[in-house]
């Protein structure tokens, strides 16, 4: 086993950007981890902000649900824009 | 069955498979294995050229080569995230490593006799692995594919550098282009041997195409290498060392001689150049990092604890 926790490490690739998944590490503490994922996956400027997790604390949803789960969403159509017919003069809305 | 038919309609799709997914247990065994050897791969493929850092002619390529070196380092890192996805533990994969239980790619069990070396090294070694690579960029596991997306766009700078090294000895002194021809006439084959058994001899070949982790077969990839090199070594003046290395009009492509797959054979097993020694120091590096890990660990509970006290 490892002794040392694993994180997930996220980078914000420049500002206006949300935080995105680039993968993991080992490290003994929080402090490392920033650290070590700095030296992993920004060694060329790829990124001005980075988050990591303990893999442990993310809440995930399981994928064998994912009909019902995403269900409620996919019969209502009326949420897109492409529902309404409008005349043309007023089809850019 | 239900299961089955969802993983087999993602993968007739072109989409991919991600962690949680259910998967077929070969699908997931050989993902474990490649990766793991991938990784195994680039953390050992460090040594060859780590042993020219402090022979480096100047500190312009001394920096250029310690960069290439860590970015070997994180490509292991990158792949070994990859496969705990899997739900393997990466210290068991590298105990896997320390034991021989898995393996790595043969070229980095041959010797770096030369400063030439490092350049052919970044010209066909990292070549090859260029060609071998670009196409898992779209391997059906996702963390694979994503982690292969990461290490291609590094890898154009080890091609690079190592060829406008070679470049410098080309232009250099009769001394340079014969060592820059040496280093040729040893590393083209073992380079060739990096795309893994003929297509009739490839055990694990058509599962994988199958299930779309590799995309083309080997001699596929050997072939294209081949085409695509031989101009290159033109530019550099060396010879490739192969008598029946020649164009084929008919096959728009280069012919070229016998690999000796004995040789391969053997590397494999254990018998190459350098493969007691390229273990040996690996596993030297981590037996006398132990303490550092202890230490860190250490550390952090004492924080944890002060944390917890205030
Ligand atoms: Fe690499
Ligand atoms: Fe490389």
């Amino acid at each position: 086993m490892s002794e040392w926790p694993l994180w997930e490490v996220f980078v914000r690739p420049r500002r206006g950007l949300g935080h995105a998944h680039v993968g993991s590490l080992h490290a003994p503490d929080a402090e490392m981890a920033l650290r070590n994922a700095r030296d992993l996956y920004t060694r060329r400027q790829e990124g001005v902000s980075i988050w990591v997790v303990p893999a442990g604390s993310i809440t995930a949803s399981s994928p064998e649900e994912k009909d019902s789960f995403f269900d409620p969403a996919g019969d209502k159509v009326y949420r897109h824009p492409t529902f309404y017919t409008l005349p043309p003069e007023v089809d850019h809305l | 069955m239900e299961q089955q038919e969802q993983f087999d309609a993602v993968l007739a799709a072109d989409e991919r498979i991600e962690p949680r997914d259910w998967m077929p247990e070969k699908y997931r065994a050989t993902l474990i294995r490649q990766i793991a050897q991938h990784a195994h791969s680039e953390i050992i493929g460090m040594q060859p050229e780590g042993a020219w850092l402090t022979k480096a002619p100047s500190l312009r390529r001394k920096a250029i080569l310690l960069a290439k070196v860590q970015d070997e380092a994180g490509h292991g890192m990158y792949l070994y995230s990859a496969a705990e996805t899997l739900g393997v533990d990466r210290s068991d994969l590298l105990d896997r490593l320390h034991t021989g239980a898995q393996k790595y790619s043969t070229i980095f069990n041959y010797p770096t006799l030369e400063w030439a070396d490092v350049g052919v090294i970044g010209w066909l070694v990292d070549g090859a692995a260029i060609v071998n690579q670009v196409p898992l960029c779209r391997c059906s596991y996702g963390p694979y594919a994503r982690a292969m997306i990461r290490i291609c766009k590094e890898e154009s700078f080890h091609q690079r550098q190592g060829f406008e090294m070679l470049l410098a000895l080309r232009d250099g002194t009769d001394g340079q282009r014969a060592m820059l021809q040496d280093a040729v006439n040893r590393w083209w084959w073992p380079s060739l041997m990096m795309f893994g058994p003929p297509d009739g001899a490839s055990a694990n070949s058509s599962a994988s195409m199958a299930w779309k982790i590799k995309r083309h077969s080997n001699d596929d990839l050997r072939q294209r290498f081949v085409d695509m090199t031989v101009p290159q070594a033109d530019v550099l003046g060396v010879r490739l060392p192969d008598n029946d290395l020649r164009w084929n009009a008919e096959r728009n492509s280069h012919d070229f001689g016998e690999i000796d797959w004995e040789e391969f054979a053997r590397v494999v097993k254990g018998d190459g150049p350098c493969n007691t020694e390229r273990i040996e120091r690996r596993t030297a590096a981590h037996t006398e990092g132990e303490w550092v890990r202890e230490a860190a660990t250490a550390y952090a509970r004492k924080q944890a604890a002060k944390v917890g006290a205030a």
